[in-house]
């Protein structure tokens, strides 16, 4: 089955998302979609999956031209999405989630039986009767891959895939991707992963602006080219920083515990940060590291042991809008409630009062200073993107001159560039004095960001050997004894 | 933006509307509808007399109601106890103003209006208790001490309360120093001034102060509020359902001390739940809900007159009342969702 985007075009509102866009998905095929954010991938799979109608341009299935009515519809003809956030039933077995999405009957024995033999045959093992709530993010998205296969999926879409997987299991999903496409599946794989692209793809495309850039056969390309044509231009790599090894320690933490929130919780963790450090925490979702960061930033009280950390803290949530930003205040009011009331605009003894003018002068000097792109500083913060947000998050957070400064997957959603302004502050903090702890599941980010790199496993955390790289990193996510540094 | 600038017109077109209605109705079930209006006016408007001693003198307890509602939605909280509140309010000034017959009024007005507030808080304990510790929903407890309240006032009327001869179910006359002034050529007293100050003073709490912003950043986002406002979200709460029972507990005292002079059952004609409606339909913006409370005490006195001299039922006029609601509550989600806001209610006066 081959599925051939033509000419595709869509707008929403004023912004012109995809501009003449044309894709095909071959059977035998590996096909990696790459761009930066708002490059237009996700509205090109969503056009892809019957989710999105185009405003012009054709679909056509084995050059037959069609119209998706609806995801169902896009479904029932065989193109599968795996998105990046499970949409299984929490409540329902893995067996029952894939009998709802396949439309099998859901009599106990017969459909045991059917999944052991399609996930056996796919060799994707999982636990019939698991509940999906039960299941690690990894299993999650095999659940998920199984669903679409279940339903008769003959081209599977893959939304950034490998985002939330250790490498371990980024390199064996990208192995079962390469044996599907073997037995004559295509698949999209959606990436911003420049090595993941050239590693298993056929074929690449690259869209940028909403429109395709290049697409061409795997070999024809290069990494510097492909960076080239996602952004245009070459990236602005923040310049390392050279260390101080006599500032003063400003996080202290010794035997601490702290209950869970989820996962496992927080079970063992003796380190210190000097100021002028970046340490960076790496850990797969739900190992402890979670409530290490809130705890080091004050939001969660340490169950035992020791905790000492500087003041001011600040905080920068993963979650940019609910955590981070009131999406219905305006840029002024997010700015005033997260810097807090040492700020310079609360006036007043008895009554402590917002002086709103000079609050407003003062973020509009932040947004022009930072970057932040924005209609003015009574814009709400729902209307900014998310890199725009992201920025505006550590521009407030600077803002409380913090002697600690903790971030949770700071980058997480942004482009290369935006990614890369952000690691600039982050370093300039550090280089500042401050002491800047980092969580991030992009293995890549914590390799290059910190300069100790801290591992959260089963909610012990200990210290990656110096120099260690992406493989002994790696490993240890998984609980394995870092190999000797060589 | 715009919908600021939309809001009045909505309003007046609901009034309208609601006013449409109510004549079409009556003139369906027989009634003289142009009579029947021309006395709801007269009741409302008709007068000084009127305008003062029936449509202000109505407007205050829902003003001040309304003002406690927004205080709690604000910052998230769902006070619709107000009408206990009003009668725990009601029965701890009852109680201070029979017993200050010695004293003169320079004392006996504030330890009455303080039985008011603290009566109103008292009644509001149990809700942030089961709140904070249980997580129970101040929806439903708020909602159910309103029977409970309904009871006590009647228990006390034929009880401890009761006056002196034993027979009328109302306590004795309050004692003259414990009795409200009354604004001079007119029937409307003193705490109607109260309640335009206290329009003012949380018109001001919200715009400016450093608690009324975390207390709005509260309702509008409660995680971010906590996570990155460091907002110590139980106790914000707290303050303001207290501050919210406190004033509903002041317009019972109010009701006592420059109305009634004495406690009675059915004290209130509902004006912990109308006042829920004048805070809606205001957006929770303390200016205007004395404007709304206004239009609605207006309503209200208009539908006394309209009974008297047009023999038409006062409940009539609560068609008009739900007419408003429902047209204004409609056209705000209309245009919320025109402009993709998430937010129930706008920003407060002056920051916008």
């Amino acid at each position: 089955m081959t599925l051939s985007l033509q000419n595709i075009t869509k707008s929403f509102s004023a912004v012109r998302a995809l501009a003449g866009v044309d894709l095909v998905l071959r059977p035998g095929e590996v096909h990696a979609v790459l761009g930066e954010n708002g490059a237009g991938k996700s509205t090109l799979m969503r056009i892809a999956n019957g989710l999105l109608r185009p405003d012009a341009g054709t679909i056509s299935v084995d050059g037959v031209t069609t119209r998706f009515r609806s995801a169902r519809d896009a479904r029932r003809r065989g193109i599968g999405m795996v998105h990046q956030h499970s949409t299984a039933v929490p409540a329902l077995s893995v067996m029952e989630n894939i009998a709802l999405a396949a439309g099998w009957p859901v009599a106990p024995a017969a459909l045991r039986r059917r999944v052991e033999d399609l996930t056996a045959r796919l060799s994707l093992p999982l636990d019939p009767s698991r509940p999906a709530s039960h299941l690690s993010v990894a299993l999650k998205q095999r659940l998920e891959i199984v669903k679409a296969l279940a339903s008769g999926a003959r081209i599977l879409l893959l939304d950034e895939p490998t985002a939330v997987l250790a490498p371990a299991e980024a390199d064996e999903l990208l192995g079962f991707v390469r044996g599907l496409a073997r037995a004559g599946g295509a698949v999209v794989l959606i990436t911003h992963k420049l090595d993941e692209a050239l590693g298993v793809a056929d074929r690449i495309t690259v869209l940028r602006q909403g429109r395709v850039v290049r697409s061409a056969l795997r070999p024809e390309f290069t990494a510097a080219e492909l960076t080239t044509a996602m952004i245009g231009g070459e990236v602005a790599v923040a310049p390392r920083v050279r260390k101080s090894t006599d500032w003063p320690v400003l996080i202290r933490c010794d035997a601490l515990e702290v209950a869970r929130e989820s996962g496992t919780g927080l079970r063992q963790a003796s380190f210190s940060v000097r100021g002028g450090e970046l340490v960076a925490v790496a850990g797969i979702e739900g190992n402890g590291q979670r409530e290490l960061l809130r705890a080091v930033a004050g939001l969660r009280r340490p169950f035992r042991g020791l905790l000492e950390v500087s003041r001011p803290v600040a905080f920068i949530p993963e979650d940019r809008s609910t955590e981070g930003l009131i999406p219905s205040l305006t840029l002024t009011e997010n700015v005033v409630l997260g810097v807090g009331r040492a700020a310079s605009w609360i006036v007043g003894r008895r009554v402590r009062r917002v002086d709103w003018p000079a609050a407003r002068r003062r973020t509009a000097e932040l947004l022009a200073r930072f970057g932040v792109r924005a209609a003015g500083s009574e814009a709400p913060a729902g209307s900014l993107s998310g890199g725009n947000q992201q920025k505006l998050l550590v521009a407030r957070a600077l803002e409380r001159r913090p002697r600690v400064l903790v971030a949770e997957n700071p980058t997480r959603g942004l482009d290369l560039q935006a990614a890369a302004d952000i690691h600039a502050r982050l370093r300039a903090a550090a280089a500042a004095g401050a002491a800047v702890l980092v969580y991030s599941n992009d293995l890549d980010e914590v390799v290059e960001l910190g300069d100790r790199v801290l591992v959260a496993f089963e909610g012990v955390v200990a210290e990656a050997p110096a120099g260690a790289d992406r493989q002994a990193i790696g490993a240890m996510l998984l609980g394995q004894e870092p190999p000797r540094a060589g | 933006m715009r919908g600021n600038l939309r809001a009045p017109g909505i309003g007046l077109a609901a009034v309208l509307g609601g006013v449409l209605l109510l004549s079409l109705g009556l003139e369906a079930a027989g009634y003289d509808a142009p009579a029947a209006l021309a006395a709801l006016w007269d009741g409302a408007f008709g007068s000084w007399r009127a305008f003062t001693g029936a449509t202000l003198l109505r407007a205050t307890p829902l003003i001040l109601i309304g003002l406690g509602f927004a205080l709690a939605l604000r910052g998230g909280a769902l006070n619709i106890g107000a009408e206990g509140q009003f009668y725990a309010g009601a029965i701890a000034a009852t109680w201070m103003g029979v017993h200050a017959a010695q004293w003169p009024g320079w004392v006996a007005l504030p330890l009455v209006a303080g039985a008011g507030l603290a009566g109103g808080a008292f009644w509001m304990a149990l809700p942030v208790i089961l709140r904070l510790r249980f997580g129970v929903l101040e929806v439903i407890s708020t909602l159910l001490l309103n029977f409970v309240a309904e009871a006590l006032v009647s228990l006390m009327v034929q009880g401890p309360l009761q006056e002196p001869t034993g027979v009328y179910p109302q306590s004795a006359p309050i004692a003259m120093a414990a009795r409200l002034p009354l604004l001079p050529g007119t029937r409307l007293h003193a705490g109607f001034l109260v309640a335009l100050v206290a329009a003012a003073a949380l018109s001001w709490i919200f715009a400016r102060t450093w608690w009324g912003f975390r207390l709005r950043a509260l309702g509008e986002g409660p995680r971010a509020a906590e996570v990155s406002g460091r907002v110590p979200a139980g106790r914000m709460v707290a303050m303001a359902l207290f501050g919210s029972a406190a004033l509903a507990g002041l317009a019972g005292a109010f009701e006592v001390s420059g109305v009634s002079y004495a406690l009675y059952q059915n004290l209130s004609p509902g004006y912990g739940f109308t006042a829920i409606g004048v805070a809606l339909l205001a957006r929770l913006r303390p200016s205007a809900i004395v404007l709304t409370g206004v239009v609605f005490g207006a309503l209200e006195a208009g539908a006394g007159a309209m009974q008297r001299d047009a023999g038409i039922p006062a409940v009539a006029v609560y068609v008009v009342e739900a007419t408003i609601i429902i047209v204004v509550l409609l056209g705000q989600a209309l245009a919320r969702r025109g402009e993709g806001r998430a937010s129930p209610v706008d920003a407060p006066d002056a920051v916008a």
